[in-house]
């Protein structure tokens, strides 16, 4: 087991200087560079040349290259070039609303819909079958954002029963420790910020949470159905074990391999709807962050969020892995 | 023993809730809570990049500066005339190259020190004496707009510097010294780049030390979180995980005091977004409201209000990427061909205008007798044909996913223009590209855009900020040489009499319309909202909204 972590941590380290290579390569192909977008109107030839002098724009791509590697090493990821404060200092800031917008839109996506695949299973052709099947399509093929806008036009705009933007009132003047905002509340025992933090939380969360949720339904729901149609159900039950304990332990269980894969992977692609979100709801996290960087041609801000992101998905995946010898015997690692 | 696993892990994560709970500290003051009466929430469309407005060009670090500090003359409120600030009054010498500020007394910077004539020169030594990194053009972009250079130039590039000395002959007399006459002194000192800062503050923090490696520029601890000025807010939190900044009544201004005890600006950068946190109560007010929201809004109550026009959208047109448009007979067809009134009363805004001259009537300058191009299709087709350009086509710029105070909906306007063009028998190829940065990249340099939109919103009230912008040498963007035309601006640039100087820039502006490098095309007012309950707050052309005078009626 430690070995397996030790040996995909290892991975890690080609992986990340090929993606490095390429982002690098691929970011100062992209015509214009940060000079313009730093100037705007009032850009001219001269003040343009003196920026791209100053950053080393003008140096050949690899010896620049050279330059990003020797820095990353020592784990110096530069400064931004449109705010001048460190890659790793906008992260922190940032990141921590992501993971709390992922990790609200992540549990109701497996706390809806792990129970409600399991029940369209066992009521196969029935009511609700149709409605979850039905219903879980629906939140495949609405986009993240329109979905987000209307949430927001009827919870936020027209009934106010929720916030409109944000992650917290700003009125509130809370604390700020690990920029978590729901922890920040309860590690401080500033209870009205925690509470105002999670009700920031609910509809980006739910905007976010559609598609995984419809798709952990649907994947649930076919698991559950072939799993019961297994010889070792029937054994159980055959074997008089009570409804419940066959349920539980043979047939939730041995179906939450496939499940458990594709939220490793939904967890990852949580980023791409978390840049909408994040728009819609002005809501601080790296997803709006890493889109106006583009446009600023804020490299290393880029390159340094992208970088971060690999890692954490490698994690993430990781875990995943990890959690498969949990779920199953069979599949533990050596 | 399986079976309680769930249980475990419930049991697991109520341990851990509280053995987080409590383990740090509430820094939270509790006079912050407050009634919500005394507080303005603000929406703008992007965070501040910097806290120093000496290092500022991006209109939110301003509009946050405009707050905490003050600068030695202010536009008057709602206008871009010249007023007394942290200066009573200012008078140049004969030669118009030195000018005497008279000060006021009893003003006090936010950290308790004295604003006095020592302290105005320690800020205008700093910004001239800039060293290293803090010659780099996007650190102080504003003071090389304005006075070029520095006292050591340390590029090439850079021009000579305008200022030259700063000297205190009394505690509330100071003397500014140029190197030369310059059309920009006074007003261009009302730029926040030029604010006064507490000099023990800048000292204490450290400001001037611009540090990192010049690929990797660091501002230092006075830049991102202690501005020190001497306005009716003072400094309180920049929250980037919350994306608000947070300013508090300034107790011990030396004016009226603030009406409000908080102010905070929260960044929303989506326009609808801003709109619905406005109308579900999330922000009193907010910036950059889209043309079709305004009347809207106004319907629903809210308090819409339209600042005057102080820009400029143009229809650029480079003479060297097509030789044909060299020909001021094919620039001039292009001008009768527009039904720019059309454009105006459809697209903009209500207020705005067809533009006559490249600045607006409200700044000193401005020439009403100049050559018109009126909408004219039969002279633009008989110009054409005369030029020996009947089937031209163009190549036609424009930006996409980008709103601009002089240019909302740019396709829109896009659509309209060319289909002018069209009618007059000039082909155009659209060339639609992402404003920021590659339609400024394509616009800005090189040969290939033949027509592009771009504008300008004025910086402070004087001709030379608008024409000389565009006009006053040789740019990729409009490809033309003409040295008269810039010694012409020299001229005026460097003319100390203000009447004989606005005589020049009224001569300017005719000979720019008779050369036609582009066609001004309109100027468009910009609206700002405030919640219905919210009052006091003047619009202003320079955007210098002065929030201390607002307040929520009761």
């Amino acid at each position: 087991m430690f070995r397996f972590i030790v040996r995909r941590l290892l991975q890690l380290i080609p992986t990340l200087f090929g993606l490095s290579l390429l982002l690098f390569i691929w970011l100062r192909r992209l015509p214009g560079g940060p000079e313009t977008a730093i100037l705007g109107e009032r850009a001219t030839p001269e003040m343009r040349a003196a920026i791209r002098r100053n950053m080393g724009l003008d140096e050949p791509i690899l010896v620049q290259y050279g330059r990003f590697v020797r820095r990353l090493i020592r784990l110096d990821l530069g400064t931004s070039t449109s705010t001048k404060r460190t890659v790793v200092t906008e992260f922190v800031e940032r990141f921590p609303g992501t993971v709390e917008l992922s990790v609200a839109a992540m549990l109701l996506a497996i706390g809806v819909g792990i129970p409600l695949g399991y029940l369209a299973a066992r009521r196969r052709g029935r009511f609700l079958d149709h409605a979850s099947v039905g219903g879980s399509l629906i939140g495949i093929c609405i986009p993240v954002f329109f979905l987000a806008y209307v949430l927001k036009a009827i919870f936020a705009e027209n009934l106010g029963w929720f916030p409109a933007s944000g992650r917290q009132d700003p009125t509130i003047g809370a604390t700020r420790v690990t920029n978590f905002f729901v922890l920040d509340g309860l590690m401080t025992r500033e209870w009205d910020a925690a509470a105002d933090a999670l009700w920031h939380l609910v509809l980006p969360a739910v905007a976010l949470a559609s598609i995984p949720l419809a798709i952990i339904v649907r994947i649930t729901r076919a698991s559950v159905l072939e799993v019961l149609n297994e010889d070792f159900v029937r054994t159980a039950e055959a074997k008089g074990l009570t409804e419940s304990t066959v349920r539980r332990r043979h047939v939730l269980r041995n179906s939450m391999l496939p499940v458990v894969t594709s939220i490793g992977l939904l967890t990852g692609g949580l980023l791409s709807g978390a840049v909408l979100t994040e728009t819609v709801f002005a809501f601080s996290g790296i997803g709006a962050f890493i889109y106006e960087a583009i446009s600023q041609r804020d490299y290393p801000v880029l390159m340094g969020f992208i970088l971060i992101i690999a890692v954490v998905y490698v994690l993430v995946n990781l875990l995943v892995d990890l959690s498969y010898s949990l779920i199953d015997p069979r599949v533990r690692v050596r | 023993m399986r079976a309680t696993r769930p249980k475990a892990a419930i049991a697991a994560v109520a341990v851990a809730a509280l053995a987080v709970a409590g383990c740090a500290e509430s820094d939270r003051d509790d006079s912050s809570g407050g009634s919500k009466k005394d507080t303005l929430v603000f929406g703008v469309a992007g965070d501040p990049k910097v806290l120093d407005p000496s290092f500022a060009s991006d209109g939110e670090s301003l509009r946050v500066a405009r707050q905490v500090f003050e600068t030695l003359v202010r536009p008057e409120e709602g206008g871009t005339k010249v007023t007394p600030g942290l200066a009573e009054s200012w008078t140049p010498d004969a030669a118009g190259t030195t000018w005497t500020f008279k000060l006021r007394s009893g003003v006090k910077f936010h950290d308790g020190t004295d604003f006095n004539a020592e302290a105005v020169c320690v800020n205008f030594n700093r910004w001239y004496n800039a060293k290293g990194l803090m010659q780099s053009p996007d650190v102080t972009a504003y003071w090389q707009d304005i006075m070029g250079g520095f006292a050591k130039n340390e590029s090439p590039e850079l021009p000579d510097s305008l200022f030259k000395s700063c000297t205190a002959k009394d505690a509330t007399t100071v003397d500014l010294t140029f190197t030369r006459v310059s059309s920009k002194i006074p007003a261009a000192l009302m730029l926040p780049s030029f604010s006064i800062h507490s000099p023990k503050a800048l000292e204490q923090y450290d400001a001037s030390n611009v540090g990192g490696t010049a690929e990797d520029i660091k501002y230092p601890e006075y830049a991102t979180a202690h501005p020190t000025g001497t306005g009716p807010f003072k400094f309180k939190a920049w929250d980037v995980a919350n994306k608000t900044l947070t300013l508090e009544r300034n107790e011990d201004y030396a004016g009226t005091k603030a009406k409000l005890k908080t102010l905070i600006f929260k960044t929303i950068s989506d326009e609808n977004a801003r709109k619905q946190a406005l109308r579900s109560g999330d922000i009193n007010g907010y910036d950059l409201v889209g043309p079709a929201d305004v009347e809207p809004l106004k319907n629903e109550g809210f308090n819409v209000l339209t600042r005057p026009a102080f820009n400029i959208l143009y229809l650029a047109i480079n003479q060297k990427g097509n030789p044909k448009l060299a020909d001021i007979k094919v620039r001039q067809a292009i001008a009768h061909a527009l039904n720019r009134q059309a454009l105006v009363d459809s697209k903009l805004p209500p207020g705005a205008k067809v533009a006559v001259n490249f600045m607006p009537d409200t700044v000193e300058g401005w020439n009403g007798d100049v050559t018109k191009y009126e909408y004219d299709v039969e002279k633009a087709k008989k110009l054409l044909a005369e030029a020996g350009a009947s089937n031209l086509t163009l190549k036609f710029h424009y930006p996409t996913e980008v709103t601009r105070p002089y240019m909302p909906s740019p396709k829109d306007l896009f659509e309209l223009l060319s289909a002018d063009l069209k009618a007059v028998g000039i082909n155009v190829q659209p060339i639609p590209l992402k404003w920021s940065p590659d339609y400024l990249n394509a616009t800005t340099s090189g040969t290939k855009h033949d027509l592009h939109f771009l504008g300008w919103t004025g910086d402070y009230g004087d001709a030379y900020n608008f024409i000389g912008t565009f006009f006053d040498r040789q740019k990729d963007e409009w490809g033309y040489n003409n040295p008269q035309l810039f010694a012409q601006f020299k001229d005026a640039d460097t003319t100390a009499d203000a009447a004989a100087r606005t005589e020049k820039y009224k001569a300017l502006n005719k000979a720019i319309m008779d050369f036609l490098p582009g066609v001004p095309v309109s100027h468009s007012p910009p609206a700002i909202v405030f919640g219905k309950d919210v009052t006091g707050i003047k619009a202003s052309p320079l955007t210098d909204e002065r929030y201390a005078s607002a307040e929520f009626k009761s």
